[in-house]
């Protein structure tokens, strides 16, 4: 059993207005038997967070092309994108390089 | 030789993914934090060089920047142009030989009448980019929307300069700039007089102006129907404010924060639009249509990704304003299709974008400079590109035949555009040839207070 994960998320560049205007989230993921990946980040995003619009930050099972993510500061294709494991205390950041939102 | 029975398979399955430590492809030595284009993966440090190296070398290269001269900054309060901003500022005060030398000034249109925000959005928007500003020590000017219905006249002429000797070496071009800044105090031409007066009177820092102004901007963009041509306004208006700003203070160069991805979709969008003549100056390093004001676009070569990454990283404060297509869905306007199209395609092929900036790279205007210094009536009025037809006629139209006498019969149709006066209530019913380009002729928009 994992122990629930505490994270910090960010949201940049207009991403934030899909959630309310708020730049900084501090979250905390339920515990669960498998390690929590960025894939069901982003669904437990979408289903939890996100108040309208999720065609604008999610595309399928993963973000919108556009949206640059960021794990601790590096490009989340050096992590291994949707397969990144999540660990405690990690800072996760989203930033929209797109016109709208 | 590639055969019928040959297993391809393997090799179409994705790049294995990889470990967290990767090493910077430059230095071997630091751990990568991000990769650009299609591979590269680059430590923090290799990267800060690296960025700040393009951007020098970008000036470099094509050198159309003297020293000592004075240059506007477009800064909308993005990221590219925010990163433009903090380049610039690097760039002047670095103690090294080849610092950059020329005068900045900084510009910021406040678009917000036209994208729907209240006064208190705009306000405190504009209290965060202004402390940004004072913060870098140039000076700055804060222009509203509304005040387009003040402009006079001469921001829909091109103004030539001194006429280029083609093949004048960068030096001689120096060298005549710095003679002519000494001889030209105080001698300004009648037309920019007058307008720097008008517009003393609206003070640019007041951020209050006429509520007829403000009413008059909301009538003008809900008259256009659709949200391709009001972003296609909103465009022009924002460049003739520009334009008029950098004339008044004297700015003879204005650098806009375009980044690559940007122009990839500009490029794209503008050819949808029936620009396609006009390609070149609008997506160029250089723009060089009005003659006494040089438009430059040294962000040209930095794809979003970058620029997003380096303000992340070296936290530079960029404000996030509502433009016209936030939150609008894929096929609101041509451009905001064009650029889903182009970012859903640059997400599974990665070298999109740079292919179409390569691409504008060999685009070249068919015209020279001396023709178009010679030809100025066949300019298009609002976007000042020539225009690219010899006769545009209406199909079925009558009035064809300019009789010999009279000069103001024309052939074609005609558009009734009131004009910019001086006053606040002033018509000026322009009867035109047809004198707009193409991407405007399809829509008839009447103008009026």
């Amino acid at each position: 059993m994992a122990a629930p994960i505490a994270l910090h998320l960010e949201f940049g560049g207009g991403a934030e207005l899909l959630f309310d205007g708020v730049k900084n989230h501090h979250v905390t993921l339920p515990s669960q038997s498998e390690p929590w990946d960025m894939r069901q980040l982003l669904a437990w995003i979408r289903g939890n967070m996100l108040k309208e619009r999720p065609e604008l930050f999610v595309q399928g099972e993963s973000v919108r092309p556009g949206i640059l993510v960021l794990i601790n500061d590096a490009d989340w294709e050096l992590m291994g994108e949707l397969e990144y494991q999540l660990q405690d205390q990690d800072n996760i950041i989203f930033i929209s390089t797109l016109h709208g939102g | 030789m590639c055969q019928v029975d040959e297993e391809y398979n393997g090799h179409l399955e994705k790049i294995s993914l990889p470990t967290l430590s990767k090493k910077c492809v430059k230095c071997k030595d630091g751990t990568a934090v991000l990769i650009i284009r299609v591979g590269d993966a680059f430590c923090r440090d290799c990267f800060k060089e690296y960025f700040i190296h393009k951007f020098r070398a970008m000036l470099g290269k094509n050198r159309v920047i003297f020293p000592g001269e004075k240059v506007l900054l477009a800064v909308s309060g993005g990221p590219a142009s925010s990163s433009m901003l903090s380049q610039v500022q690097e760039g002047l005060s670095r103690d090294a030989p080849k610092k950059l030398r020329f005068v900045p000034g900084i510009v910021f249109v406040d678009e917000g009448g036209a994208c729907g925000l209240s006064v208190e959005e705009r306000q405190r928007a504009i209290a965060q980019l202004e402390s940004i500003f004072r913060e870098k020590g140039f000076p700055y000017h804060v222009v509203h929307l509304e005040q387009v219905f003040s402009l006079p006249g001469s921001v829909l002429e091109a103004v030539s300069s001194a006429p280029e000797q083609p093949g004048s070496s960068y030096k001689a071009a120096v060298d005549q700039f710095i003679q002519n800044s000494r001889g030209e105090h105080g001698l300004m031409e009648p037309s920019v007089e007058d307008a720097e007066s008008g517009f003393a009177q609206l003070s640019t820092q007041d951020p209050t102006y006429p509520t007829e102004h403000r009413l008059a901007l909301e009538r003008l963009l809900a008259s256009v129907r659709t949200l391709t041509a009001k972003e296609d306004l909103l465009q022009t208006l924002r460049q003739h404010l520009i334009l008029h700003t950098a004339r008044v203070h004297g700015y003879t160069k204005v650098m806009m924060g375009d980044s690559c991805s940007r122009l990839a979709v500009k490029l794209l969008s503008s050819i949808s639009l029936g620009r396609g003549a006009s390609l070149a100056t609008d997506t160029g390093f250089s723009d060089t249509r009005y003659g006494d004001v040089v438009i430059v676009r040294p962000m040209r070569d930095y794809s979003s990704k970058e620029i997003a990454f380096y303000n992340r990283m070296f936290n530079v404060p960029s404000v996030f304003i509502p433009g016209l297509d936030t939150k609008t869905p894929e096929k609101a306007s041509i451009q905001r299709l064009t650029e889903s199209f182009v970012t859903k395609l640059q997400a599974d092929f990665p070298s999109t974008v740079s292919t179409i900036y390569r691409t504008s790279e060999k685009l070249h205007s068919a015209r020279t400079p001396q023709s178009a210094i010679t030809d100025l009536t066949s300019k298009c009025l609002l976007c000042m590109c020539a225009i690219d037809t010899n006769t545009v006629r209406a199909p079925g139209d009558s009035t064809t035949h300019p009789s010999p006498g009279s000069p103001d019969r024309v052939p074609g149709p005609m558009l009734f555009i009131w004009g910019p006066g001086s006053g606040l209530w002033e018509w000026r019913l322009l009867f035109i040839r047809p004198v707009i380009c193409n991407s405007r002729l399809e829509r008839s928009v009447v103008l009026q207070l």
